[in-house]
């Protein structure tokens, strides 16, 4: 399912939400973490830790972006720029809320 | 997101598992002679891959995720099979954007390419108007070109590009260009013009002076990302601030060229043995070139900046791009021959003599193409006085080669 652009004010992820990855993004690991290209918008966006690649991946499973960032080790002091991350992805529509038409 | 990571770029210079973008030659066959062609097209090789290796090749690109191809030619759409093979690619993960000069593109086939995810279109066009786009194109292909423009916009493909090489003819028209765009809800593409291909006989000629530099980064900057570069202006850099794109040379490392008989060369501008880094009918296929060349992996080592890395502006610019300067006989570690700095126009003025320089090959043209005022003829490669260059020891790779920028409107962190 396609991914609405995000109405969110910037800089305020909803951590506490449940996200996944657009249905029209593919993803490319690399060494230095991956590669993403959004088939819709034409975007491609760089995920830069191999680290923040297993927060994306998992979104899908884990009842919220927090819950995926425990699952993959962030350390709690770096949330907040995981979660600048993860809003920077859902501006450009490569991942959005479970529940987002 | 761990502490300091290196900057993307550096990342990028090492090499990717796989390009991120990858321009594909599908033909040497074209109905125009356009006097600047990249590739010197005109005439199919009867060597070119069959619509089976074509696939062979798109199961690779989709196995190593290659997200896009941008096909070219040649003008790709008088392959026979050239939608099959559209379809072939979009329905293994592989998306396309393909150049044309606008022949094929029917009211049938714009509605037929309309609100297609995986397709995007981008139609060539070298002049906002018919005598300044003709006299490089040809005659009647401003017609051609802007009938295919008005077929796509009345099928309701938005956003598909207009692409325009920059000359010393055309730079007064960016205005025009924009116009023209913005009727059709186009997007403006606009990259430089490289002395590669047939370009290198006419480079002199058209190639934009000093000053029209100076106007184009201006306009450059001016527009931000509203327009498209393919990041090919980073030599501009120089002027000041730097434009918006990655600014590095991408050969080799995050793009390359498969020509149409399924050369892989380093990028779209190099055509020429010595940036040939195999074949995707050699035994390990197109992965084994972007993976074990011995000029990939050449490209990919820390590269040297020679006289350039004394100047202010080779941060930004980083010497300039590596085509440029092989075809026009300056040596890869030495300055572009349009430094803004005018170290460029200096080494020219004492480079090799004009028949020491490279010649682009192969040649398809079609042998009724006339040659041009000021146009060297062919220099047969077994007669070149010029060693082999010595890509890995003495030049940095330069600016990005990437034909189609897959980073436009990317901002490195």
């Amino acid at each position: 399912m396609a991914c609405a652009a995000s109405t969110e004010p910037v800089g305020q992820f909803d951590l506490d939400a449940p996200w996944r990855l657009d249905a029209r993004v593919r993803v490319r690991p690399e060494a230095f973490g991956a590669l993403l290209y959004h088939f819709g918008t034409r975007q491609l966006s760089f995920l830069k830790s191999p680290a923040l690649l297993a927060v994306v991946r998992s979104l899908a499973a884990q009842p919220s972006a927090r819950a995926a960032c425990t699952a993959a080790g962030v350390p709690a002091g770096d949330l907040m720029r995981y979660a600048h991350a993860l809003q920077t992805l859902a501006a450009s529509q490569m991942i959005c809320k479970r529940d987002a038409a | 997101m761990t502490a300091a990571p290196l900057p993307l770029t550096e990342r990028f210079e090492h090499g990717l598992a796989a390009p991120i973008c990858l321009t594909w030659e599908l033909t040497y066959a074209c109905n125009l002679s356009c006097v600047h062609c990249l590739s010197s097209s005109g005439r199919r090789d009867p060597r070119e891959l069959t619509t089976a290796e074509c696939q062979a090749v798109i199961g690779e690109l989709q196995r190593m995720q290659v997200f896009y191809v941008n096909i070219g030619g040649g003008e790709p759409t008088v392959r026979p099979d050239f939608w099959v093979l559209v379809d072939y690619a979009t329905g293994h993960d592989v998306g396309v954007k393909f150049s044309t000069n606008g022949v094929k593109i029917t009211p049938g086939i714009a509605r037929r390419l309309a609100g297609r995810d995986y397709v995007d279109v981008q139609i060539s066009l070298d002049g906002a108007t018919p005598e300044v786009n003709d006299a490089v194109r040809g005659r009647g292909s401003y017609e051609v070109a802007l009938r295919a423009m008005r077929n796509l916009a009345d099928a309701g493909f938005a956003g598909f590009k207009i692409s325009v090489v920059m000359t010393r003819h055309n730079i007064g028209q960016l205005e025009k260009f924009k116009a023209i765009a913005d009727r059709f809800g186009a997007q403006l593409r606009i990259t430089r013009l490289r002395p590669a291909g047939r370009g290198a006989g006419v480079w002199d000629e058209l190639h934009p002076t000093a000053g029209q530099q100076r106007e184009l980064y201006d306009w450059l900057v001016a527009h931000g990302t509203d327009v498209l570069t393919g990041d090919s202006f980073f030599h501009l850099s120089g002027y000041g601030g730097a434009l918006p794109g990655l600014g590095m040379c991408g050969a080799g490392r995050v793009v390359c060229l498969i020509d149409p008989v399924g050369d892989v060369y380093a990028c779209p501008f190099a055509i020429h043995p010595s940036f040939l880094a195999g074949n995707v009918r050699d035994p390990g296929g197109f992965a084994g070139v972007w993976q074990h060349s011995e000029l990939f992996r050449g490209l990919r080592r820390p590269q040297a900046g020679g006289a350039c890395e004394s100047c202010s502006a080779f941060g930004s610019c980083r010497g300039g791009c590596m085509a440029a300067k092989f075809f026009t006989g300056l040596p890869l570690d030495g300055p572009d021959p349009e430094c803004v700095r005018g170290h460029g126009e200096r080494a020219l003025a004492s480079a090799a003599p004009a028949a020491a320089v490279p010649w682009p090959s192969p040649d398809h043209s079609h042998r009724t193409a006339p040659y041009r005022t000021g146009e060297r003829p062919p220099v047969p490669l077994t007669l070149s006085p010029r060693p082999p260059v010595p890509l890995t020891l003495s030049s940095r790779p330069p600016v990005t080669a990437c034909n189609a920028n897959p980073l436009a409107g990317f901002v490195p962190e």
